[in-house]
């Protein structure tokens, strides 16, 4: 079955989407967008490693993502910098000792723009196997600490009161963040990882009257825009990546019409 | 949160009547600067304590000492191991991206059944609003259903953070009335916050008036007679300075609740 480069690109597509919809609800309720983009520019520094020192993408792509939010976390307590000035600096200090690095291994004859736009159309068998097991781990580890962390999403000090562990959780929700970064690098590149966390989960927000409901229909959202953007990819011939999202921004648009506000209603009653 | 487990606290938890949370001289500094000093504060089983004082007299800061939300800086606080927590915060800010009805809301810190939410619903008097988008209410309907979600908990301790903004006048004393049934019912000690004592007097046990530090303590009526109370208030435009109509007898309470 995987035999085929375009079910290979849908298989993998459809495993990063189902769990960046319900993750980017958290990006988008948090105003974590900027954050991700941050996350997301950084890992083309990892990339930069990985080839460097011969380490596998992903793990050299989550550990760049993990450090640079825990490094955020730490100069962000410091409170001498705005949050916004914080992470402009590292979102593109990062991607320039990226670029830097990358444009000394002219040995490897590297594909920036693979790793800019994403590669979809070039996944292989093993690439698979790495995105599910990744996204098997943000999916259990979502479902297990849904409740705390919508509280803590919520309400901070609420949720802390009441017994939960909001620092705990933030760290938590960087690590699902990096994963995601990690295994979505080669559906749609650094530069359009935020827009899959973000656009299926603004488009769920008009179809949903609760969370869960907001975070199941971001999946669904996610996955449709994979399968209607790479098929307008192979009738037009037009680059995957940016398909992908280009079909995602038209659940949006296609979310803001009046009808789904009628529909809602309707489900209300 | 930091759930410390001390030796002090454990021994605490062995009598049944030792209060449920303890400050002893208890400060919290921020940037060089003490934001309350040397508070000392008790809330027993059945209890309800009111902190007073004008804006910015640290009256959060008090209670998210007492939640073990601040480490204090200075002095000790303690808690009873084990105790539920209940905290209603002064305000939430529910953005819109957040879609979140009052039924969710009411489940939002432990699963509770349906049965439970309804009948905290109904307590409160907020029955019909539990399939409403928590954004659209009304602010009684809003701080009805905080409280609703606090009974359903069933807390060993509540901390409410002025629980009457936004409601009207006769909606305040529905409100406390309604506290004060919180307490009879689910006997837990209830920390109480707000900037009027006038609404305040019924239901309370003891009030703590502060301004960084305590300034006066006692059973209402006598903090309504301190000068240190008065003072407090007298250059502000504090409502608690209203004249005070209920002087007629000694007695406590039922008087001024209508």
């Amino acid at each position: 079955m995987l035999d085929d480069f375009f079910t290979r690109a849908v298989v993998a597509g459809l495993g990063v989407a189902v769990v960046a919809g319900p993750l980017g609800c958290f990006i988008v309720w948090r105003r974590l967008a900027y954050f991700g983009d941050t996350l997301s520019h950084a890992a083309l520094l990892g990339i930069a490693l990985a080839l460097l020192l011969d380490l596998s993408i992903f793990f050299a792509v989550f550990a760049v993502c993990v450090l640079v939010s825990v490094a955020l976390l730490g100069l962000r307590r410091q409170q001498t910098l705005s949050s916004d000035a914080l992470l402009g600096l590292l979102a593109h200090g990062a991607l320039a000792i990226g670029l830097v690095a990358l444009s000394f291994l002219t040995f490897l004859r590297v594909d920036l723009m693979g790793f800019l736009f994403g590669d979809i159309l070039a996944v292989s068998a093993n690439d698979i196997a790495v995105i599910y097991a990744g996204g098997a781990f943000v999916a259990v580890l979502l479902a297990v600490l849904w409740r705390p962390l919508f509280a803590a999403t919520v309400d901070r000090d609420m949720a802390a009161a009441e017994g939960m562990k909001p620092e705990a959780l933030d760290f938590a929700l960087m690590v699902m963040l990096a994963t995601v970064i990690a295994i979505a690098m080669k559906i749609v590149g650094a530069l359009l990882i935020t827009a899959l966390l973000l656009i299926p989960a603004t488009a769920a927000r008009q179809l949903s009257r609760g969370p869960e409901t907001m975070a199941l229909m971001a999946a669904v959202l996610g996955a449709l825009s994979v399968i209607a953007g790479l098929q307008v990819s192979l009738a037009l011939d037009t680059p995957a990546g940016p398909s992908i999202v280009m079909a995602a921004v038209g659940f949006f648009l296609f979310s803001m019409l009046p009808i789904t506000k009628f529909l809602r209603q309707q489900r209300k009653g | 949160m930091q759930q410390r487990s001390s030796p002090q606290e454990t021994s605490a938890a062995a009598t049944l009547d030792s209060p449920l949370v303890t400050l002893e001289g208890a400060g919290l500094s921020r940037n060089g600067r003490w934001l309350v000093r040397g508070i000392d504060l008790t809330v027993g089983r059945g209890e309800i304590v009111t902190l007073i004082g004008p804006n910015g007299s640290g009256k959060s800061t008090t209670a998210k000492i007492a939640l073990g939300l601040h480490r204090p800086d200075e002095g000790r606080a303690f808690r009873r191991n084990g105790l539920k927590v209940g905290y209603v915060p002064q305000k939430l800010a529910i953005d819109w991206t957040l879609p979140l009805t009052v039924r969710r809301f009411m489940t939002l810190t432990k699963r509770l059944p349906a049965r439970t939410v309804d009948a905290a619903m109904e307590r409160v008097g907020a029955s019909g609003l539990a399939d409403f988008d928590l954004r659209t209410l009304s602010g009684g309907e809003f701080q009805r259903t905080l409280l609703a979600r606090a009974i359903a908990l069933q807390p060993d301790f509540l901390v409410l953070d002025e629980p009457v903004q936004g409601v009207d006048v006769a909606g305040e004393a529905a409100i406390y009335r309604l506290i004060e049934d919180i307490r009879e019912t689910l006997g837990c000690g209830i920390l109480l916050i707000s900037h009027d004592l006038h609404m305040v007097m019924a239901a309370a046990d003891t009030v703590i008036c502060l301004n960084g530090h305590v300034c006066c303590r006692g059973a209402p009526e006598a903090v309504a007679r301190d000068p240190a109370y008065h003072a407090l208030f007298a250059d502000r435009r504090g409502p608690a300075v209203a004249p005070y109509k209920h002087k007629e007898g000694g007695s406590t309470g039922s008087t001024h609740a209508r």
